[in-house]
């Protein structure tokens, strides 16, 4: 070690201590050009949200205050409705996984769609969490061939199948690792959220993320007063400020309290499966244990818990 | 979980059925009457009836015709494109005409049909059991709704075609539709946002 520190350009060497024993200002430097920045983006009528400290040092005030405040700008901005924004945590023992069954799924975009309605997707500019992907059977799984855009009267189309991806919620996951102001993070329940209000809008995320499952918003997200969703999470669907990413949560307002996300319920043909995969007898697990079971881009070591299998 | 059902369930005398009373086995076949037909061992949704078809009974009044034979009415169900062989009262009970009947004799209603399905789709009802054949909806940690084996396959033309949902009487439900799903619209292209 000395050898080759003695080889090392001494402005290196000693620079290496000093830059970990300034760390905590540069944290706050980096905290503080969070809040600028955010600040920027969502201009001055969010200040409050976006002065705060990052999501995990709120005390149990801070975040009622936060929740009440939530509500308060989706009744200005979208009238009245019965709004509920909750900051539901993870359930220990719980850790949530997803199949979803190749052999099944028509391709009708159902999911799709439900998906954007109970999660407050933006409509105009189109935000779409789940893309179904359409690939020929003769292939296989080919991302380069695949199409998103397939236009048809009647699906599954012949010699097509299709293959819908969202976020995989991996257990190592590349977009946490190159956030820079640690504006999202996993759960302890495996979901991959964002602190809307402490993403900086940068979309390091979303280069980094290999099943594209992270969304930009380039405006304002425009959705019709009726069609909102009232029903919000903290860190997932309630409405997102223009230029944050946004991503799927499993529907953590729904899943936290013990539903089957908007996806699940609306597949017509079953195809979505999920679960607790530490609960034996839970579906999910069944999947793992008895059915083939594919993960999708597994030599990127991303580990998901979002798993392709085949019920046939 | 282990079921009293199928041949025991019904050879089972009446002190067995009172020894296993609580159990979510059903009774026997010889008292059908005491169980109502929505008390089965799986939350499942109304079976998906076309409306003035059911029940049976307001037609089929007598004893009837037990001969196989090619019907003269039902033409919405023939020709039969399910199995071979197969004739209407291999399911359908002859003498409880709203219930269908097992291999063995036993007295089912509809809202429990998936049990005469996995007499031989074995390796369906099992994973249909289990959540990973067909659709449930509901809690992941609780309660769920098992969707029936008709409500995606039409038993009298079982392969899978599309499905609607649809209110009939009141409830809303889901039943298979002879015409293919028609995809959602789709997503608009980058080029055409701007």
């Amino acid at each position: 070690m000395s050898a080759t520190g003695n080889r090392s350009l001494p402005v290196l060497q000693q620079a290496a201590p000093e830059a970990r024993a300034e760390d905590p200002s540069r944290r706050q430097f980096l905290q503080a050009a969070a809040a600028a920045g955010a600040a920027a983006a969502l201009g001055a009528c969010d200040v409050e949200g976006a002065l705060r400290r990052h999501f995990k040092e709120l005390s149990k005030d801070e975040v009622a205050r936060l929740l009440a405040k939530i509500e308060r700008d989706h009744a200005r901005r979208f009238g009245k409705k019965d709004w509920k924004a909750t900051a539901l945590g993870p359930r220990p023992g719980v850790e949530f996984g997803y199949g979803l069954d190749l052999s099944r799924c028509i391709g009708c975009r159902r999911c799709v769609y439900a998906c954007v309605k109970e999660n407050n997707q933006s409509r105009d500019p189109q935000i779409h969490w789940i893309r179904v992907l359409e690939m020929d059977k003769v292939r296989g799984v080919d991302v380069i061939e695949s199409d998103i855009y397939y236009q048809a009267d009647a699906v599954p189309r012949p010699g097509k199948f299709y293959m819908p991806v969202q976020c995989h919620q991996c257990r190592n996951p590349p977009c946490v690792k190159v956030c820079p102001v640690q504006a999202t993070w996993t759960e302890p329940d495996g979901i991959t959220v964002v602190d809307y209000d402490w993403c900086i809008g940068c979309r390091c995320c979303m280069a980094a993320c290999p099943y594209g499952a992270r969304h930009f918003n380039w405006t304002e997200p425009h959705i019709e007063a009726a069609e909102v969703n009232p029903d919000l999470h903290i860190l997932g669907n309630r409405v997102r400020p223009k230029g944050v990413v946004e991503k799927c949560t499993f529907c953590i307002q729904r899943t936290r309290a013990g539903r089957y996300p908007a996806c699940v319920e609306i597949c017509p043909v079953g195809a979505r499966k999920f679960g607790n995969l530490l609960d034996p007898s839970s579906e999910i697990r069944y999947v793992m244990e008895n059915k083939r079971v594919f993960v999708f881009k597994e030599e990127l070591n991303t580990r998901p818990r979002f798993y392709y299998f085949y019920a046939t | 979980m282990v079921l009293l059902r199928g041949g025991l369930a019904a050879l089972a005398a009446a002190a067995a059925a009172a020894a296993v009373a609580g159990s979510p086995s059903p009774p026997p076949a010889a008292q059908p009457e005491a169980k109502p037909p929505t008390a089965a061992e799986y939350d499942t949704p109304a079976p998906p009836f076309e409306l003035g078809l059911f029940p049976c009974t307001g037609c089929h009044t007598d004893a009837g015709n037990p001969k196989p034979r090619e019907l003269g009415f039902h033409d919405e169900q023939q020709p039969l494109r399910h199995g071979q062989n197969l004739w209407c009262l291999d399911c359908h009970d002859q003498k409880k005409r709203d219930f269908l009947h097992l291999i063995n004799g036993e007295q089912l209603p509809f809202s429990e049909s998936y049990r005469l399905c996995g007499q031989c789709h074995g390796d369906k009802l099992r994973d249909w059991k289990v959540g990973v054949h067909g659709k449930r909806i509901g809690r992941w940690d609780g309660k769920k709704t098992y969707y029936l084996c008709v409500q995606c396959h039409n038993p009298h033309a079982p392969r899978f075609k599309g499905v609607e949902t649809k209110e009939i009487g009141g409830v809303v439900m889901q039943r298979p539709i002879a015409t293919p799903t028609r995809p959602e619209p789709a997503p608009r292209r980058p080029q055409e946002a701007r």
